[in-house]
């Protein structure tokens, strides 16, 4: 698991974003167009890409992508 | 040999709309029409102020009546399935009997339950068949969400919507045979999806409940519907496919038997997800919620009355409802 394709993963998730403005250490709760619907977008990402089930508690405990990813990492 | 059928179907729909432009007059913030291409979801029906679960659960049964030549005299059970019943008691089902004129040798009773309601209802009626208790059962579905969400919970009202269903299940007459069902249980996620006050448990509601803000800009407070879409979306991608390859085996079927699969319309995005997991092919997976949104348990029967007006209903067909709960329930339909 490669973290600039997590990363590059993550971003897709979103419509407006500037992909550049979506770093490892961004925190995603600050990015405008974070909603519960990119956060599902984000569970079920974890699943197709990594066939990893992300919970809604991993998420709510993760502040930054590289959060996410190492629960990810964890999982596989 | 003794056969449970579908026999006809018909659903009702509120007459006022939530449509996406008013959505978003009340929140600018929130690009609605890219969230609807997401969800799928671009009107919802909303039960008039005056509006209960009773009054759409006879207009329902009234338009399957009219709609397929039916006559009343006949029907000797009401299922109704309802989270929001007019009265804790008595039983939504008697008030319905009374005012739609049925006989009064036929049994009636209401049961709980959410999106995996009409699946429990087929079952429920088949059992009853099979029991030699009634051969003609009326099955409603009708719920009034709309009522329950917080005027700031922007993605609930984004999501659901009201709506009642009737069909008739009988002994052998009708188009659908009712084959064997997969249910599933699990307690663990109640608070996922829940109306906490208003119950015996949590009595009163005043004017006034303390609002509480989520972590994405959602309001709700506990005598109004909170949804954890998350954990929801968590425990669907782990049951449904189990639920399916249950189904499947339980009827003796290989999943290249299925013609069409007939889902609890949660929202576009979710079924998608669910469709893939799956491996369904588009083609043979229904999808009818652009124009009503979520309405629980009425998702199905309108998804089946559309699928069967557009000719798309043969050979076997896969239901499956999962949610409020949580609680799950997957059967086959045969087409004749």
């Amino acid at each position: 698991m490669e973290e600039q394709k997590f990363i590059i993963n993550f971003s897709k998730q979103f419509d407006e974003t500037d992909p550049e403005l979506i770093e490892f250490n961004t925190k995603f709760r600050d990015l405008d167009e974070w909603s519960s619907l990119t956060a599902l977008s984000v569970m079920a990402m974890s699943d197709e890409q990594y066939g990893v089930s992300l919970t809604a508690e991993d998420l709510g405990k993760s502040t930054t992508l590289a959060d996410i990813y190492r629960i990810i990492k964890s999982k596989l | 040999m003794m056969k449970a059928k579908i026999k006809a179907i018909s659903y009702y729909l509120p007459e006022k709309v939530l449509a996406n432009p008013e959505i978003n007059e009340l929140f600018p913030e929130w690009s609605i029409d890219r969230i609807s291409g997401k969800t799928g979801i671009y009107n919802r029906h909303i039960s008039g102020d005056d509006e209960f679960s009773s009054d759409m659960a006879v207009k329902v049964a009234e338009k399957l009546f009219e709609e397929h030549q039916i006559d009343r005299k006949h029907i000797d059970f009401i299922l109704l399935c309802t989270q929001s019943p007019d009265y804790f008691l008595p039983t939504t089902a008697c008030i319905v009997q009374n005012r739609l004129g049925t006989p009064t040798s036929c049994g009636a009773l209401d049961f709980n339950l959410g999106c995996s309601g009409f699946v429990y209802g087929l079952g429920l009626a088949k059992g009853l068949i099979y029991g030699n208790i009634a051969t003609n059962i009326l099955l409603i579905t009708a719920e009034i969400y709309t009522k329950f969400i917080h005027p700031q919970d922007k993605s609930n009202r984004t999501i659901f919507g009201d709506a009642a269903s009737a069909t008739l299940i009988t002994l052998n007459d009708g188009f659908a045979e009712i084959g064997d069902f997969d249910l599933g249980t699990d307690g663990r996620g109640a608070e996922n999806l829940m109306i906490k006050k208003g119950g015996a448990k949590y009595p009163g509601i005043s004017i006034q409940e303390e609002d509480v803000l989520d972590e994405f800009g959602n309001v709700t407070n506990p005598a109004k519907l909170y949804m954890n879409g998350a954990e929801i979306f968590s425990f669907t991608s782990a049951a449904v496919p189990e639920l399916i390859k249950n189904v499947l085996s339980k009827n003796n079927l290989q999943p290249d038997a299925i013609n069409l699969y007939i889902f609890h319309q949660a929202n576009k995005y979710m079924l998608n997800h669910l469709r893939k997991k799956i491996q369904i092919e588009e083609e043979k997976f229904y999808y009818f919620l652009e124009d009503c949104g979520n309405t629980v348990s009425s998702t199905i029967p309108i998804a089946l009355t559309e699928a069967k007006k557009e000719d798309k209903l043969m050979g076997n067909v896969l239901l499956a409802g999962f949610g409020v709960g949580y609680s799950w329930a997957g059967c086959i339909l045969r087409i004749h």
